[in-house]
């Protein structure tokens, strides 16, 4: 059981350092630098600037220096926990992202609870009673809530809640309390506001999961041990929920891994759409003019909590497993 | 008495594709303190008759007829008529019949401790609080011959063997001492030494605890060491049913003398084939009309060499008492002049 905590701790470390190159290298990749795409800003708005200011820049930066320098320097102060200066903000990273990572934060996991929640009776009613009206109709949901890209349907929430109910539905907080330290009544504000998001980023992992949930349980159902449990005199309802479903479960712990990047990176558009504010409008415009400490520390950042989800999704499934917990396989 | 009569009990499954007759008209009787041996070949409908007494046939399968009758105070109940996931008949399943099937390595959940699936069954038919349901699971472990029983308790069955699986779930089976313990091909999984262990152990607790046993196999060793009475079954009908010894020593239907001709005895030359009974079941779909064995029998009488006109692939043969507790559904031991009913297949 620890050994197989231990490995999968220093896999998680060194999934950590493989994004941390990779972000930066990708950062990397387009052709110029955060100095031309400010020079043709610059060009823009009609003014030039010489070879020699582009040049002053670039050392100012670090940006002559050869990429592993770059690299070097820039993970020797993210572990003393300097994420550097944002080229484009011109102010510290950890400024700019304020506590917009503990809100991307925030709504990921509410995304996934919500998930959760739609998926686990969904999925049971499915399974249990397959080829059912209702089966179909939540198969046909399922597929619609799939194909829908997830900021059209932002778009048309808001439609509806201009319309309908003549409010904005976007946003976290309510106007009052978007620049008021936090409280308890920003708080509630922020759970008033969250069922939008979460239902909006949630929807494509739920039909996925109503899927896995379903296919999962219908094989558990054939097993002997259900028979055996109804031949011992346990309801069919308790010896469902009791057996099959409780080993169903696994996926379900293990659907972490692959809802959070889901959800993370689906929240940048709809996060612009909802005008959530969350990271990742942040990321996209720091990306676009190649601030590359600001996107790197934000790629990098959501890589390392990605591990962290899947580390805590290997915890859950070794206290839902005795088979892992025990050897470390299923 | 009888403790639990099963009279012609009809089971299908209806599917569009078409309808399997898994069970099609099971007469038999279990007697308390008795072993009913089942025999007959895979797909018979050995495991639905065990499965439609508990009413646990899974859809599409339902009773479609017949009384599943359970002797109680006297009286008798009526399971094929009970509401199938009734109060009634969750006191029955575990609580008056228990069961015990094939699969160990799969009966168990893989993530529930087996004491856990133990003791639930106990409370689920005794008022114990956990600390006595645990200690009647020791001792229901302890019974069964499972050392070391508190450990035991605490594992999980993959962590178990075979042998100690079955054993385990035996004691599951007997968790409220039901008076009827329906064994579907309990050792069939097992090795040799181990499966005649097992045996032993149901023999053993029959005599402590007087109940009746249905022993479901495809082996007729086991039929010849554990019955009392033998029941043959063919494609879902009882074809002969009798005392063991009759069974064995003067089978009457030429399916059971085929079976019997067919198992290998210690003064058989080696190296000789066997004798197997020719053809092979029918699919479920395209039952034979009449007598459902008649393409595969060597006393198949056609229209023209029977008496009184009746032949096995137009005449559904009924049950015929031979002797005192002994009978058979073959056309071969009509007494002359009988009434024979037309069978509905013969129309098509
Ligand atoms: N869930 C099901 N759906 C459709 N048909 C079924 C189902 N379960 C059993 N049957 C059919 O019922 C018939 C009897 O099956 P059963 O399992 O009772 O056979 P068996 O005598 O127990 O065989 P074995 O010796 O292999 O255990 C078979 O033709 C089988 O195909
Ligand atoms: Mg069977």
């Amino acid at each position: 059981m620890l050994t197989y905590l231990a490995q999968r701790i220093g896999l998680g470390i060194l999934t950590i350092w493989v994004v941390s190159v990779l972000s930066f290298v990708i950062i990397q990749l387009p052709p110029g630098d955060y100095v031309s795409t400010y020079l043709a800003q610059l060009a823009e708005q009609g003014s030039t600037a010489s070879a020699a200011e582009a040049e002053s820049l670039r050392v100012e930066y670090g940006l002559d220096q050869p990429v592993y320098v770059q690299y070097a320097k820039w993970v020797f102060q993210m572990v003393q926990g300097n994420f550097g200066m944002s080229l484009d903000w011109k102010r510290p990273v950890a400024d700019v992202i304020g506590d917009r990572l503990a809100l991307t934060m925030i709504v990921t996991v509410a995304a996934i609870l919500f998930t959760w929640i739609l998926a686990l009776p969904i999925g049971i009613y499915s399974a249990v009673r397959q080829y059912s009206v209702a089966d179909y109709i939540f198969t046909f949901l399922g597929f619609l809530g799939l194909a829908v890209p997830s900021f059209l349907l932002a778009l048309v929430l808001m439609y509806f809640g201009f319309v309908v109910l003549n409010a904005n539905i976007g946003g976290l907080f309510s106007p009052e309390y978007a620049d008021a330290p936090w409280s308890l009544a920003k708080a509630w504000d922020l759970a008033q506001h969250l069922p939008i998001p979460a239902l909006v980023l949630g929807l494509a992992g739920t039909a996925q999961l109503v899927r896995i949930m379903r296919a999962n349980l219908l094989d558990e159902l054939r097993k002997p041990y259900v028979i055996t449990a109804l031949a011992k005199g346990l309801s069919e309802r308790r010896a469902i929920l009791k057996y099959p479903v409780r080993v169903a479960l696994n996926p379900f712990a293990s659907s972490i891994a692959f809802l959070f990047p889901q959800v993370v990176s689906g929240s940048i558009i709809v996060s612009l759409v909802l005008s959530l504010p969350t990271v990742g409008p942040l990321l996209l415009r720091a990306l676009l003019a190649q601030d590359m400490f600001l996107a790197g520390t934000i790629v990098m950042l959501i890589g390392v909590l990605t591990v962290i989800g899947i580390l805590v999704s290997d915890l859950i499934l070794m206290w839902l497993d005795p088979r892992i917990r025990l050897y470390g396989r299923r | 008495m009888a403790l639990l009569s099963v009279r012609d009990l009809r089971t299908y499954f209806v599917a569009d594709e078409g309808t399997t007759r898994a069970v099609d008209g099971a007469t038999f009787d279990l007697y308390a303190g008795k072993t009913l041996g089942i025999v007959g070949e895979t797909g018979c409908g050995k495991s639905v008759t065990a499965r439609s007494i508990l009413r646990i046939v899974e859809r599409p399968g339902r009773i479609v007829s017949g009384e599943i009758l359970l002797q109680r105070d006297g009286g008798y109940i009526d399971l094929a008529k009970l509401d199938p996931d009734g109060r009634e008949i969750r006191r029955v399943r575990g609580g008056e019949i228990g069961l015990v099937f094939q699969e160990p390595m799969t009966s168990f959940s893989p993530v529930h401790t087996v004491g856990d699936q133990v003791i639930e069954a106990i409370q689920l038919h005794r008022r114990l609080d956990k600390a006595r349901a645990r200690a009647r699971a020791i001792e229901l472990f302890r019974m069964v011959g499972i050392s070391r029983p508190e450990g035991r308790l605490d594992e999980y069955s993959w962590q178990l063997s075979g042998g100690l699986r079955q054993r385990a779930m035996i004691a599951m089976a007997l968790a409220a001492e039901p008076r009827l313990l329906i064994a579907d091909e309990p050792t069939t999984a097992l090795d040799v030494t181990t499966q005649a262990q097992i045996l032993e152990l149901l023999r053993d607790l029959q005599r402590k605890t007087h109940m009746a046993i249905m022993l479901i196999t495809h082996d007729l060793g086991v039929i010849a060491e554990m019955a009392d009475d033998v029941v043959v079954m063919y494609l879902g009908r009882v074809v002969e049913h009798g005392p063991v010894d009759q069974i064995f020593h003067a089978p009457k239907h030429p399916y059971t003398q085929a079976l019997l001709r067919s198992i290998p005895g210690i003064q058989h030359e080696a190296r000789v084939k066997l004798p197997t009974i020719s053809g092979s079941i029918p699919h479920p779909f395209a039952r034979p009309a009449g007598c459902p064995f008649h393409p595969r029998c060597a006393l198949v009488m056609a229209c023209a060499a029977a008496p009184d006109g009746v032949c096995c692939d137009h005449h559904e043969p009924e049950l015929i008492t031979v002797e005192e507790g002994h009978s058979v559904s073959c056309h071969l031991y009509r007494k002359k002049g009988a009434a024979v009913p037309l069978a509905l297949e013969s129309a098509r």
